[in-house]
């Protein structure tokens, strides 16, 4: 039962994600990429850990790829039409991504199958409680140097897309005439 | 384990049930409710009081032609309608119905998913309801249809930090994310909507722009939009929309009472003596009971106050209700550690880096 489970949702995850790096249309992109996400988030409670599985999919599909399909709809993207593998440097990108997923992917296995076996995730690094005492005690400063970070982000984000003179608020004061000097 | 099986799928028959009784009745209770707040009689011809006209519209739904618009995107069309009811019917899972009881030797909690993650998984689920007007919006290709999905998505992300902080506040003195530990701390002491007043009063207003009600239903405006995301939608497909905005309600009315009016419990009455599913079906109908205020509430408000702008409603969810929110976080965490709410001490004793690192040495 339990290794179905496991069995659909990783071959949904990676359907899912192919589908993402594949389809020409970005609002599928992002979709597919909703599906990965959710399904991962599914391993993620076969792996005992649902306090993060909830943090996927709240963070991540309820607030971070809204806001993406929310740029692709504003910016009106539209299907990408190039054809194929014509630019040089396309080609070279690809490859080198590829180099570095798969050595990535090679060296996290050879971690954890090769010489010895990593440690399983114990319930301290992932339960709620525990999670919580690691966070305010060991982690502190990282934690509040991370939150401070975001801060700045987003007061420059702020700056950075403010215009130059505001739009009148609630539109309770008169606008000055067009074309006036 | 059976009987353990057996009552899990009692409480979701008895929850899926209850759901699917919400959108006729309160399609009744919407048209009446309106009808006498407008004084005039409203729908009365079919059945008594017109309760059966929720029946004749079923009826016409279901004959009703399916059309697809000849320039819709047909996948993610079609997909949308039914993802509407996705958070509808799975958020349901965490809210408890009742005490917690032996069955067969083992304590139960009556409830259909007592996970350590309770009301954080009940937000996860509910904040994908967005995508249901996302693709709606997108795959009807139609102007009305785009602008309010795109509303509709910036105003629930909006709106969602407001009620989580809210909601967060809420499990300070529980001390724990679980919603049956919420009602018992709520039985053993005092109702929440006392202590969190201002939290109280955030939920309740950040569920209406969460269900895009009136006077927050700017992403199907009428006099703007004609219908919003689900303007190319008709008969059953329009349905599920429907069907999913009412259920919503009913979810989240049911959480709102949860939180802050007790949930399942009464002051005075105790559910220990009966039989677990006489507890469940009376902790299911006093939960409803508590949950029809708040779905009163919502048809009393959509009849009573004209439509917000969408800088009104901005405004108001970013520098009124969020900054309040955060107010009311801070009052009852401090509370908490003062010990004025009754907080089961201690909340939380961390670990000196120096211990943690030792044991992290020692297991490796």
């Amino acid at each position: 039962m339990e290794l179905a489970v496991f069995l659909l949702f990783a071959a949904l995850t990676l359907g899912s994600a192919t589908v993402v790096v594949l389809h020409r249309n970005p609002i599928y992109s992002v979709m597919s990429m909703v599906l990965t996400l959710v399904s991962l988030a599914v391993l993620f409670v076969l792996l005992g850990a649902p306090f993060i599985a909830a943090l996927q999919v709240l963070l991540y599909t309820g607030a971070i790829l809204v806001l993406f399909l929310f740029v692709i709809m504003l910016l009106n993207v539209q299907r990408e039409s190039s054809a194929g593998w014509t630019n040089a440097g396309q080609v070279t990108g690809a490859a080198l991504a590829a180099l570095v997923f798969a050595g990535i992917v090679g060296w996290l296995s050879w971690g954890a199958y090769g010489g010895r076996a990593a440690p399983a995730l114990s319930e301290e690094a992932v339960a709620l409680r525990p999670l919580a005492e690691l966070l305010f005690s060991v982690y502190l400063l990282p934690f509040e140097i991370i939150g401070l970070l975001l801060l700045v982000a987003v007061v420059a984000a702020t700056v950075v897309a403010r215009r130059p003179e505001p739009p009148l608020p609630g539109g309770e004061q008169v606008a000055a005439p067009e074309g006036e000097p | 384990v059976s009987e353990q099986v057996l009552v899990t799928l009692v409480l979701l028959a008895l929850w899926l049930g209850a759901l699917l009784q919400v959108t006729p009745i309160m399609a009744w209770v919407e048209r009446r409710g309106s009808a006498l707040i407008q004084d005039r009689p409203g729908p009365n011809r079919v059945g008594p009081w017109g309760l059966f006209q929720a029946l004749a519209d079923a009826a016409k739904f279901i004959f009703k032609e399916s059309m697809i618009p000849a320039a819709a995107d047909r996948p993610l069309y079609l997909l949308a309608p039914v993802l509407a009811l996705v958070p509808a019917l799975t958020t349901f899972v965490v809210i408890p119905l009742g005490p917690t009881v032996e069955i067969g030797g083992v304590p139960r909690t009556l409830v259909v998913s007592d996970a350590e993650t309770g009301v954080l998984l009940l937000l996860a689920l509910a904040s994908l309801g967005v995508y249901s007007l996302v693709m709606a919006g997108y795959g009807s290709n139609s102007k009305w249809s785009l602008l309010g999905s795109v509303r509709a998505s910036a105003q629930m992300i909006s709106y969602e930090l407001a009620l989580t902080l809210a909601v967060v506040a809420v499990l300070l003195p529980a001390g724990s994310m679980r919603l049956s530990a919420v009602v018992e701390y709520q039985r053993a002491h005092v109702w929440n909507v006392l202590p969190q007043a201002i939290g109280f009063l955030v939920y309740l207003i950040a569920i209406f722009a969460e269900t895009n009600r009136l006077p927050f239903d700017l992403s199907e405006a009428e006099s703007e939009l004609v219908a919003g995301y689900h303007t190319e939608y008709g008969g059953m497909r329009f349905a599920l929309f429907f069907m999913g905005e009412y259920m919503s309600m009913a979810t989240l009315s049911s959480l709102g009472a949860t939180l802050y009016l007790g949930g399942w419990s009464l002051p005075g009455v105790d559910l220990t003596g009966l039989p677990w599913w006489g507890a469940a079906v009376v902790g299911l109908l006093t939960l409803a009971a508590k949950a029809s205020l708040f779905m009163v509430f919502f048809v009393w408000v959509r009849w009573s106050f004209p439509r917000f702008r969408y800088d009104q409603l901005m405004r108001l969810g970013w520098k009124v209700l969020l900054p309040l929110a955060l107010f009311n976080l801070l009052l009852v965490a401090t509370l908490t550690v003062a010990g004025v709410l009754w907080a089961t001490p201690p909340t939380l004793r961390p670990p000196s880096p120096r211990r943690w690192r030792r044991r992290r040495n020692r297991e490796r």
